[in-house]
């Protein structure tokens, strides 16, 4: 009896938590289904049936030619491409600051600890400024190059590094004969692979969702990620057609496939990596 | 790239050089990515333009030392943005991380049902970027779409104010609130998992209730995880900037200096005053800076009673 009446609280505090998570995820499925006239009269947590729906798909579709698919991609190019370099480098790096003696080694990792605590913020508007001077600055590689490097990426990898490869199989290979390179491809890298996975994703959302240096590096329209489109569609008001709508509708087009991309990839996750990087 | 340099010398690779070519990728992007641009950061911080002659003189750049900080911080709308992003700071890591707790000691609680369906909506936000997030809630603040002010009016309840001068905080707050605690919950629960069951049992024998387990067992047993997320927290939160600028896109209730971040990206890209941006820049990185080590400090010293 007892542990049915405990039962009720957990779980309705939890539920709540859920539904609050849930409420602006419902609204934008509702939302989107109206038309402009109906956003500002209808009740906002009942969809609409009047067609709403495939008009706002169609706007979106249109806006300044085309441009929602295009960012998009930019979106996928930024998040795909950065995630992946910035895995490949912070999988040397934390494989080697976690399998080698040498000298400057603890000076490299203060020096990425630091890295961790500076705001990626405040980087930014330098970064952008470096940039210009070489030209760089309005490329796709303005947006990718400050993804790659990342301290935290390389905190996790040398973590793992250290828990998952041992030593001895090193030693083995060196005895075989096997080149530095060739012991880390073939000994080290496979049991890495699952904390390599973790680190891909973390970074493919933090890139997913940053506004702020591709706000800076871009100026061009069809080389912004979906979040810049979108600011710069709100940002020049609603006087122009429905850009209310067309933001919402877009904002649920471009939620729905990183939900589902983040529910097919979750048993993949290895979090405990992040709590166990402090103890390391 | 890395991985050719390495495999065309890996035959003549001693372990004096290996360690070198593979954190070498690392190293250079970090020094010309983070360590170049913070360098020319504080570089700009201390330079200023002087006009040398009357009327139409002539523009020089020159070494001004701390001028543009004496000027940064006695500016009443960089401190009164301080101010904003301070309690913006208090409002949102406390509650962050409470419910982030909660709910992952819920998650860990073995009488609590529909497990699965609330991990998963909680972490559902976390894939949804803070300048949508922003929007989303931005539109259900607005009195004519917002689903809050129709349950109100339904109810006979007064319009409820969303984007008035303290509610303002609170609905910024939110929006990151709403972004954060999915993930944080996560970690949180993770490190409980890996929590050995046994003590829990011994616990449990010495009639300890649920609560008293959760409490006195299980939260001093995940300080490092609760370390490592409120530090995140604290550093996401000194450096706000995509919520209230994309709120800014749907209500006057949020100037274009409401957290220094807006202020600093104005500063650099709307008057082009480059120097005062610097400063401003190198004044949050410090607050950050300051906030987040003397936290680990503190906290190292007390939780684990190390240096």
């Amino acid at each position: 009896m007892t542990a049915k009446r405990g039962a009720f609280w957990p779980t309705a505090v939890l539920l709540l938590g859920a539904a609050y998570c849930l409420l602006p995820v419902v609204w934008l499925v509702t939302a989107s289904t109206k038309n402009a006239g109906e956003l500002f009269t209808t009740f906002s947590l009942w969809p609409s049936f009047s067609g709403g729906l495939t008009e706002n798909l169609e706007q979106l579709g249109s806006i300044r030619g085309g441009a929602f698919w295009t960012w998009c991609l930019n979106s996928l190019i930024f998040a795909g491409g950065g995630a992946l370099l910035a895995t490949a480098v912070s999988a040397l790096a934390g494989y080697g600051l976690a399998k080698y003696r040498f000298r400057g080694r603890q000076l490299v990792f203060h020096f990425l600890l630091v890295g961790v605590l500076i705001p990626g913020v405040i980087l930014a508007i330098p970064q952008y400024l470096l940039l210009s001077e070489i030209g760089l600055a309005g490329t796709y590689w303005s947006v990718l190059l400050p993804s790659v490097i990342s301290p935290f990426s390389i905190y996790l990898c040398r973590i793992y590094a250290t828990a998952v490869v041992p030593d001895e199989m090193l030693e083995a290979g060196r005895l075989d004969g096997a080149g530095e390179w060739r012991i880390f491809r073939s000994v080290a890298l496979a049991p890495m692979v699952p904390g390599l996975i973790t680190v891909f994703l973390l970074q493919f959302v933090g890139i997913w969702n940053n506004f702020l240096l591709p706000f800076i590096m871009l100026s061009r329209t069809e080389m912004f990620p979906l979040t810049v489109g979108f600011y710069s569609l709100m940002s020049q008001g609603n006087d122009q057609v429905n850009v209310y709508n067309v933001v919402i509708t877009g904002c649920l087009v471009s939620v729905l496939p990183l939900l589902a991309l983040f529910l097919s990839l979750q048993r993949y996750w290895r979090l405990d990596l992040v709590t166990g990087a402090l103890k390391g | 790239m890395p991985a050719t340099t390495s495999r065309r010398s890996s035959a003549s690779l001693a372990p004096r050089t290996a360690p070198w070519l593979f954190v070498a990728p690392a190293v250079l992007l970090a020094a010309g990515l983070i360590a170049l641009p913070l360098v020319y950061t504080l570089w700009l911080s201390l330079r200023g333009t002087q006009v040398s002659g009357s009327g139409l003189g002539v523009r020089r750049e020159v070494f001004v030392g701390l001028d543009n900080y004496a000027h940064v911080l006695s500016d009443p709308a960089l401190l009164a943005g301080l101010g904003r992003m301070l309690a913006y700071t208090l409002i949102t890591v406390p509650v962050t991380m409470a419910l982030a707790l909660v709910f992952a000691l819920l998650l860990d609680n073995t009488t609590t049902r529909l497990k699965r369906f609330s991990r998963i909506a909680i972490f559902v936000p976390y894939a949804v970027p803070g300048v949508i997030a922003a929007l989303m809630w931005g539109f259900m603040y607005l009195p004519g779409v917002s689903p809050f002010t129709d349950a109100a009016g339904a109810l006979g309840l007064p319009e409820p104010s969303f984007l008035g001068p303290v509610s303002v905080y609170f609905s910024v707050a939110n929006v990151s609130v709403w972004g954060a605690v999915g993930f944080n919950m996560i970690i949180l629960y993770t490190s409980l998992r890996g929590l050995p069951q046994e003590i829990y049992d011994a616990a449990r024998i010495d009639g300890c209730s649920e609560v008293q387990l959760a409490l006195r067992v299980k939260v001093p047993l995940i300080v490092p995880g609760l370390v490592m997320t409120g530090l995140f927290t604290i550093i996401g939160a000194l450096q706000v900037f995509n919520e209230p600028n994309t709120l800014l896109t749907l209500t006057t209730s949020i100037s274009t200096d409401w957290v220094p971040m807006m202020q600093v990206y104005r500063d650099a890209f709307v008057t082009n005053d480059l120097f005062s941006a610097a400063a401003s820049s190198m004044v949050i990185t410090g607050i950050t800076l300051v906030a987040s080590l003397g936290l680990l400090r503190v906290l190292q010293r007390r939780a684990f009673g190390e240096d």
